[in-house]
Order: C-alpha cells, then sequence, then structure tokens
C-alpha cells in the first residue's frame, strides 16, 4: 500500500532506532535530518530509555551535509560518542538525507569496527520502510556485525535448553516489556532459558552474543520479525516456531505454550512434557478461578457493558484480541481494521486465523495503514441493533469513540491518553489485565 | 524595498535573514555587545545530540487552526510527532472557548522509494484532493520534509493548481529539517504561508488585538478590556476566517518574540497593523514597558497607567513576600530564545540569581529590527549579566556538564526532556508550559508561589538523584563544558 495515511499508527524506518534503545545500554547514532529523532521520541512518548530521546547522538544534517555529503561530521561524531557516553553497543541509522545523497557510511562505520568498536550500521531512510520492517532489519545488522563476531564462544545450537524470542516490536507494542517479560516467565516454568533481548528482562549485549546458542526460535507475530527467524535459520541453522498472534488469556497462551514444547521436543530439548502439563493445568485452575469470580458480573450487570468491539491495531493484536475477548469475556469482534501495513502475501494467512476465531460468525477485516479512513467506516455503521460499543485502538480513537458514544480502550501507539510502564497483555495474567483494564474504562463512565 | 518578500513561496531562513546563530559561550552582555556590532559568528560542534526540525514548528502553528487539514509531504516518520498537536488541541480547547474541539486532520503522502525516483508530484496532488473530499476544509496546509524539498518535488506548483480547481486555499510551507540549524525557522515558514496565502487586505479597523502566541491561558483580554479592545488568538485556534481578518487589527503582541515576530512584522508592513515592539510583558519594567507603549498605541496612555497602578497596589506586596523567600535563591534557565529571556527576567524580579542560562539560539534581531524587541539587551539593562551564557542549541550533553558543575537551587525548562537532567542531578525543576503564565504583576506572583513550592517539595528529585541512571561518562562530566564547541570559523 503506497497510498497517503491519515492518523499514523506506525512510523517510518528510523522508527527501528527504538529497538536499539530497547537494548540494555546501546545507544542508536543518527545520521539523518536534525528532527527525525524528536518525531520519533513524539511518536512514542516516554521513550528515552537508556540513552534514547535527547541523549542520542545525532549529525542533524544540514544544507553543507547535503551539498558536500556527511561523512566526516558522521566521523566525529562517532569518535566523540565513545568520549561522552558510556555504552555498550552502537547503532548507527541512516535518514533520508542520507540516503538520498548516498553517504558510503559503511566505510565510516568500518573503520572504527577495525579499532574494535562494538559499532553496526544499518540504513533506515523513512522512504524506504516502515519500522515494523526495520525492526527486523535492525536486529539482523547487529546479528550480522556484532553477534557473529562472537560465535566461536556460542557455537551454533549448543545449549538445547535455550530459546531465543521475538516477539514484540519495542516501543511500537506498548505492552513490549511485560509481555518480554511474561513470555520469559511462562518459558522458564516449563524448564527452557530464554533470550527475550530487549528490556529490563535482558542481561543485554551479553544475552546477544549466545543468540547463536539457542536451540531454536520462538516467533510470535503474523509477520514482522519474520525476516530475523529466517535469517538465523539460513545463518546458524537454528529452525523457529512461529505463533501468528498476540497469545492472550488462557486458550491461546495454553495453545502456545503447547506448540513451542512439542516443537522443543522434535528438537531434543531436554523439557519434561509432565511438567509443562501441570504448569499449564495450575495457570488455567488460577485463571479460571478469577473468570469464575467474575462471570456473575459479566453476566448480570444491570447498567450496561460493552457488547461488540472494534480493534484498530496491528495484525497480532487484532487477531489475539478477537480471539480473546469473544470466548474469554463474551464481547463479539464485529468489524476489525489491521493498519500495521502488512504485506500482501501475508493477508490470506491472517484472514483464515481470524476467521478460525469462530464457526458461527464472521468477522469482517480490513488490512489499511489509512487508519482515517477506517474511522470513517465505523463512524458510519449503523450499530444501533449491536447494543453498547468498544474501541480498542490508539489515542486517535478516543475523540471517535466519544462521538460514537462507546467505550474506548487505548492499547496501541500513539498513546497519549494512557501511560504503560511493564503491564503485559500476552499470556494468562495478561487476558486478566485486559479484562481489568476494560472494565475500568466502562465502570468509569458510572457517576 | 519592503523587508517581508510575500510574493516568494518560501521565506529565508534564519540564520540567511537574521544572523542567528546556535553556538556560544560568554555572558549574555557580552553577547548583547556582539549582537550589536554585528560581529557574532557562529560556532559549530564536533559532537551532536538529536535536535528538532522546521517542520514540526511549522505543523505547531497550523494543526491547530480549527477548520484546516494539514498534510506532510514526505515519508510517514515526518509527522510522527504531530498526534500531540491533536492532543493539545483537545486538552486547552476550553481556555480559548472552543466547546466541541473537532478532530485534527493530519495526514501523510507516506512517500516511497519509488517516488525519490519518480517523484512524488501526482501523490501529493491526490492526497490534497482526497483530504478535500474526506474532510471539507476551509484550507489545507502542505508542510514539506527533507526527502520531499531534497528530490525537487514542485509543492508549490502543485498548491496552486489544486487551489483552483476545489476553491480554498492550499499553502505550501517550507520547512525541510536540513534547511536551518534553528528549528524556529519553521515557526515563520509556516506563518510565511499564513501570510501569503490566508490574510486578507482589511475592509475596515475593528477594536481587536491579535495574539501570536501557541495555546497557553488567556491573561490579555482582561488587559484589551480596559482599553476597550478583544484578542485575536492566532494562529492555535483560530479560524481560516479569523486569520483572514487578522489585518483588520489594530495592534498585534507576541508571546514572544521569536516566536511572532515574523508575522507580526507582516502584519505590519503589508496591511499596517501595529506590532507592539516591546519584549513580552515578563518582569516589572518588561510588564510596564509593554502596557505603556499599548496604552500610546491605542491613544490611551492614561488608561495604561492605571492599569499598572492598580496592578501594583494588589500585587507588589505578595511580590515583596516573595523575594523575602528567595532572594539569594540560584537557579539555571533552558530554553528558547524569547522564553529564556523572559524566565531570566522573571526570576531576577523574584531577588533569584541567575547563575547561567543554556538558550537553543540567539536572534541578533528581530525581523520588525526594532532594538526594543531585543529582550536579552533589555533584560541585562533591567537586571544586570549572566555568567555561563550557552548558546546551546538544545544539546543535552553540554547542559548536564554545566548542571553538574554549577549545582543551581532550581532549574528552569521550557522544552520537554531537560528537566529530567535537572532532577537526576537531584536539583528541583520546573517547567510550565503556559507561556503566560508569568506575565505580568500577577504571573510573577503566580510564577513565584510556584518556584517556592517547587524548592520546598524537593524528596523526588532527592530520592530520584540517588537511583539516577546516568548515561555520561565520568571523563566528560569532569571536562569543560564547552570542549565540543568549535571555533569560531
Amino acid at each position: 500500500m503506497s497510498g497517503l495515511i491519515e492518523q499514523e499508527r506506525y512510523t517510518c524506518a528510523i522508527g527501528a532506532l527504538q529497538s536499539v534503545v530497547a537494548i540494555p545500554r546501546a545507544t542508536p547514532i543518527l545520521h539523518s535530518g536534525p528532527g527525525c529523532g524528536s518525531m520519533i521520541a513524539g511518536f512514542y512518548e516516554r521513550s528515552t530509555g537508556y540513552a534514547g530521546g535527547s541523549t542520542s547522538p545525532c549529525t542533524n544534517f544540514s544544507e553543507t551535509e547535503v551539498v558536500f555529503g556527511g561523512v566526516d561530521r558522521l566521523r566525529s561524531i562517532i569518535a566523540n560518542t565513545y568520549k561522552i557516553l558510556d555504552t555498550d553497543l552502537q547503532v548507527v541509522l541512516t535518514g533520508c538525507t542520507s540516503d538520498i545523497v548516498g553517504d558510503d557510511v559503511g566505510s565510516v562505520v568500518g573503520e572504527f569496527i577495525e579499532q574494535g568498536k562494538p559499532l553496526v550500521f544499518v540504513e533506515t531512510a523513512g522512504f524506504k520502510h516502515n519500522n515494523f520492517v526495520a525492526h527486523s532489519n535492525v536486529v539482523n545488522a547487529i546479528i550480522d556485525q556484532y553477534v557473529d563476531l562472537y560465535v566461536d564462544d556460542h557455537l551454533p545450537r549448543s545449549n538445547r535448553r535455550l530459546v531465543n524470542v521475538f516477539a514484540s516490536v519495542p516501543y511500537q507494542d506498548p505492552f513490549w516489556k511485560g509481555n518480554l517479560q511474561e513470555y520469559k516467565r511462562l518459558l522458564t516454568a516449563l524448564g527452557f532459558e530464554v533470550n527475550v533481548l530487549f528490556g529490563p528482562k535482558s542481561a543485554g549485549i551479553a544475552e546477544w552474543r549466545s543468540i547463536p546458542a539457542a536451540n531454536f526460535n520462538i516467533l510470535v507475530s503474523p509477520w514482522y520479525g519474520l525476516p530475523i527467524v529466517e535469517h538465523l535459520e539460513q545463518q546458524y541453522g537454528q529452525p523457529f516456531v512461529q505463533f501468528a498472534h498476540v497469545p492472550i488469556g488462557a486458550n491461546e497462551t495454553t495453545r502456545f505454550l503447547e506448540a513451542v514444547t512439542a516443537f522443543a521436543l522434535e528438537q531434543g530439548a531436554p523439557i519434561d512434557e509432565q511438567q509443562v502439563k501441570a504448569y499449564i493445568a495450575k495457570s488455567e485452575y488460577a485463571y479460571y478461578e478469577e473468570i469464575d469470580n467474575l462471570a456473575t458480573f459479566l453476566l448480570e450487570f444491570r447498567y450496561g457493558l460493552p457488547q461488540h468491539v472494534h480493534i484498530l491495531h496491528d495484525a497480532g493484536y487484532v487477531v489475539g484480541l478477537s480471539k480473546f475477548l469473544l470466548h474469554e469475556v463474551g464481547i463479539i469482534p464485529k468489524e476489525q481494521f489491521i493498519v500495521d501495513n502488512t504485506p500482501d502475501e501475508f493477508q490470506d494467512a491472517i484472514r483464515a486465523n481470524l476467521a478460525a476465531t469462530s464457526d458461527k460468525r464472521e468477522i469482517p477485516v480490513t488490512f489499511d495503514p489509512d487508519a482515517g479512513a477506517a474511522q470513517n467506516v465505523i463512524r458510519n455503521l449503523d450499530d444501533t441493533k449491536r447494543g453498547r460499543g468498544l474501541i480498542i485502538g490508539s489515542g486517535w480513537d478516543k475523540e471517535l469513540a466519544k462521538e460514537k458514544d462507546f467505550d474506548f480502550l487505548s492499547a496501541s501507539v500513539p498513546s497519549p491518553y494512557r501511560l504503560v510502564l511493564t503491564t503485559n497483555y500476552a499470556g494468562y495474567s495478561g487476558g486478566l489485565r485486559v479484562i481489568e483494564d476494560i472494565y475500568d474504562v466502562v465502570l468509569s463512565t458510572y457517576a | 524595498m519592503p523587508k517581508i518578500n510575500l510574493d516568494v513561496p518560501a521565506v529565508a531562513v534564519r540564520e540567511v535573514r537574521l544572523n542567528t546563530i546556535t553556538g556560544f559561550q560568554g555572558t549574555a552582555g557580552e553577547l548583547v555587545t556582539a549582537a550589536r556590532c554585528g560581529g557574532m559568528p557562529d560556532r559549530s560542534r564536533s559532537f551532536s545530540q538529536c535536535l528538532g526540525c522546521g517542520t514540526a514548528q511549522a505543523a505547531c502553528m497550523v494543526t491547530l487552526v480549527q477548520d484546516g487539514a494539514v498534510i506532510s509531504h514526505g515519508p510517514v516518520g515526518c509527522s510522527s510527532c504531530l498526534h500531540e498537536f491533536a492532543f493539545t488541541y483537545r486538552v486547552n480547547a476550553p481556555q480559548r472557548g472552543v466547546e466541541k474541539p473537532t478532530q485534527r486532520k493530519i495526514y501523510s503522502t507516506n512517500l516511497n522509494e519509488e517516488d525519490t525516483v519518480f517523484g512524488g508530484n501526482q501523490k501529493l496532488e491526490e492526497t490534497i484532493r482526497t483530504v478535500y473530499d474526506r474532510d471539507r476544509p476551509k484550507a489545507i496546509f502542505i508542510i514539506t520534509t527533507c526527502a520531499s524539498g531534497i528530490i525537487g518535488d514542485d509543492v508549490e506548483g502543485v498548491a496552486s493548481d489544486v487551489e483552483s480547481e476545489i476553491g480554498i486555499p492550499v499553502v505550501a510551507i517550507f520547512c525541510e529539517g536540513f534547511r536551518s540549524k534553528v528549528w524556529t525557522s519553521g515557526f515563520d515558514a509556516g506563518y510565511h504561508g499564513v501570510a501569503r496565502k490566508l490574510l486578507k487586505p482589511p475592509t475596515e479597523r475593528r477594536k481587536i488585538i491579535n495574539v501570536i502566541n501557541f495555546w497557553g491561558s488567556d491573561v490579555f483580554t482582561k488587559w484589551f478590556r480596559r482599553f476597550g479592545y478583544e484578542a485575536n488568538f492566532i494562529t492555535p485556534y483560530a479560524t481560516v476566517d479569523s486569520l483572514a481578518h487578522a489585518s483588520e487589527a489594530v495592534a498585534s503582541v507576541q508571546a514572544c518574540a521569536t516566536l511572532g515576530s515574523y508575522l507580526s512584522s507582516a502584519l505590519e508592513q503589508e496591511f499596517g497593523v501595529k506590532a507592539i515592539r516591546n519584549a513580552a510583558p515578563h518582569g516589572i519594567p518588561a510588564t510596564d514597558r509593554w502596557l505603556r507603549e499599548l496604552g500610546e498605541l491605542l491613544e490611551q496612555p492614561e488608561v495604561a497607567e492605571r492599569i499598572i497602578e492598580e496592578e501594583r497596589a494588589e500585587f507588589l506586596p505578595q511580590i515583596e513576600a516573595l523575594r523575602a523567600k528567595l532572594t539569594g535563591k540560584t537557579a539555571y534557565v533552558t530554553a528558547g530564545a524569547g522564553h529564556g529571556h523572559s524566565l531570566l527576567a522573571v526570576l531576577s524580579e523574584l531577588g533569584m540569581r541567575a547563575q547561567g542560562a543554556g538558550i537553543f539560539h540567539h536572534d541578533p534581531i528581530n525581523d520588525n529590527e526594532f532594538e526594543e524587541s531585543d529582550a536579552l539587551a533589555h533584560f541585562v539593562r533591567d537586571y544586570g549579566d549572566v555568567p555561563n551564557y550557552n548558546v546551546c542549541n538544545k544539546q543535552e550533553f553540554e547542559l548536564v556538564n554545566m548542571l553538574n558543575r554549577i549545582q543551581p537551587d532550581i532549574l528552569f525548562a521550557r522544552h520537554g526532556g531537560m528537566t529530567l537532567w535537572g532532577a537526576k542531578l537531584g536539583i528541583p525543576s520546573l517547567l510550565i508550559g503556559d507561556e503566560h503564565f508569568s506575565m505580568g504583576y500577577e504571573g510573577l506572583v503566580k510564577y513565584g508561589e510556584r518556584i517556592v513550592e517547587t524548592l520546598e517539595n524537593d524528596e523526588f528529585v532527592t530520592n530520584l538523584k540517588a537511583h539516577a541512571i546516568n548515561p555520561y561518562t565520568k571523563w566528560w562530566l569532569e571536562q569543560p563544558t564547552f570542549t565540543f564547541l568549535e571555533t569560531a570559523s
């Protein structure tokens, strides 16, 4: 899709600088125009991390660099970054200006790599990709230009218990910290050692270096991140298992854990199936204890609860939330909108996955990053016979929900009306948290 | 020849137009003297951090026009932060009497690689038509980006063509980020577009005074009504129609000269709307000068004197009480040029001592070329010099180094991200987003009370300091602050 976008829900390739910010003690170095960094900071908000935001070095392209090239300036900025900032990994990301004028960034970066600096370079001109795509490019660049230097210390597939998890795109998924933490907690309980690579539960570059040693990779995503696990398969012979949506609540989390376990056993991982079964049973019991207790409220609350939902989100969340809300909460998914610019070749599989949610009903879904168009569809729907509605989307959708007199839950970026720190939506506990969040906004409309 | 040329599509950037600089180390007095003598070469840095660019500033002035729509002509990333203006618009609407704030209409042409090869003109053209069909705005603003600028799209040509087809103003605003190191050039670019396409010649003189500002609280109406005038706020919360009639005002005032002087100069040059020359009313001397100039201009000097007299009677005792609490306290200010000077005046008026300032840029003179508008010169005359006056281009590494060195009692900041470093160093830090908050006598009281509270309530910063994460090297914190500021060429 290359048309206009109203109300953007993702950003351009250089937005993947946040994937660097998400690595403990790493810093992006921008070889870009002066505003790129602050645009990204403004999009995600509260996303500075260790050395992002106004801490990140940037060449701040001016007319001089556009006319004469910016490599000399880049060299000086990189050299001085080592004096001024205390970081473990530096990733140079280029902007439109650098790519259009054709700066030879690779050779400048090469000079520092020769000196043994942990420096990586990736092209992230905004006109080339969006940040969903660039996230994979950044991760693959770090694997090729940094991780691979240490492969002799971490021979491919040398640790049968170790897995790498590629799931949330950091910051683009507002729940990335919590979700990665939850995947790690769940998989550790099953007996795995887990690399999550980003966020507070990652051990930083030491963990990145151990990527080749993992037995296999886990991808939780319908399409973004796929080039990473494909690349690792080629590079280190690691197979991968894909779970195509965010596992929210008991049904999908159990399916996710069972799928990973089955795959692990095929790969000869030392995982005890009985231990897995016992853990799942215990987790489900605890989960349904809560749902059991809540069911009376869901069935009997007489002042009005949302009966149907429209979700505007990336494909992983639209599918994951639809499945969860229908089966575990009783809210009916109506028209859904996938706004992540899903490439055409993945759309059929996503439609099929969503269709498999229920054999009793069809859930209409539209793929279009032009979320303004999606809003107009919702705006013009005759919802009068559908009962109270809920919109799950980004801050852009709050005004629409107000117009429609629907409930509104902010769960995607940009999200100026909501603070998320380490909350997770993935997992058993994530499902319970979604329930808390929905009925918190619903109940707050009373009195 | 007129200074402001509305016949050309783009206004020159500040470096070219005003000799604006982004690097200086010295005292405020030295900077004022150098600027007056014309000898003020810029200094660049051999290390730099993410800045900000003109496109966001241009967007900030047009996104909040009530019945307009905005198209960013570039890759999708170039409009990423504009949702923040949608938030601002909604949140501050009640302050401006907009009871039902409408959804902001913000678009990206979403340029891709193919467009950088074949050009984005057609995409822009189609986008303008779609926006018109979808929203029926009263005007469409197009803000340009580095990509559209370098590939050489004919934005002005496309805008003019579609404008004649759809019959509403289609305003091309040239604000590519790489054009200027001074991001406030983006304000001028936005205003240039507004002045060219939206201002209409006056058919009458009305009893209104333009207030060129952001979205702060309305402190002006209570003053203007004493003279029998109403405030016409531009450009946030203005309508395309109210902007057209800005030419019918008798005068223009501005929240700060950095922001407003291009548009106020255009209004004066083209339509005879007198611009208030004196710097904004921050601190007692500036407030008195500003009110008196307004009184002269409206030919009611006695009203100005009465306001001053009344405000003195009401607020001076409270100001004195605040001075008693604050005298001798030290402060550091980091902000853009105009408002930074205002903050310096406010804290000095309250008896505090400025130990230094990190001001993002410096304009030796404004577009109106009035020396009375030089807030920093006024400041030095009114309150004395400021040591450690650094034109810093929002470079955090220099700020951290300086704050760590001088450890003021309080940090005043105007822009996001800066207070964090005061707090991490255990320095009580205050950012007040409303730039009108500290205006006039009453503003001194309100601001002074916030300062007292901030100084008193230091538990949070004390705790944060004890646990602060610091990415800066020990080496850097021990170096002279201006180590990476290169010698003027």
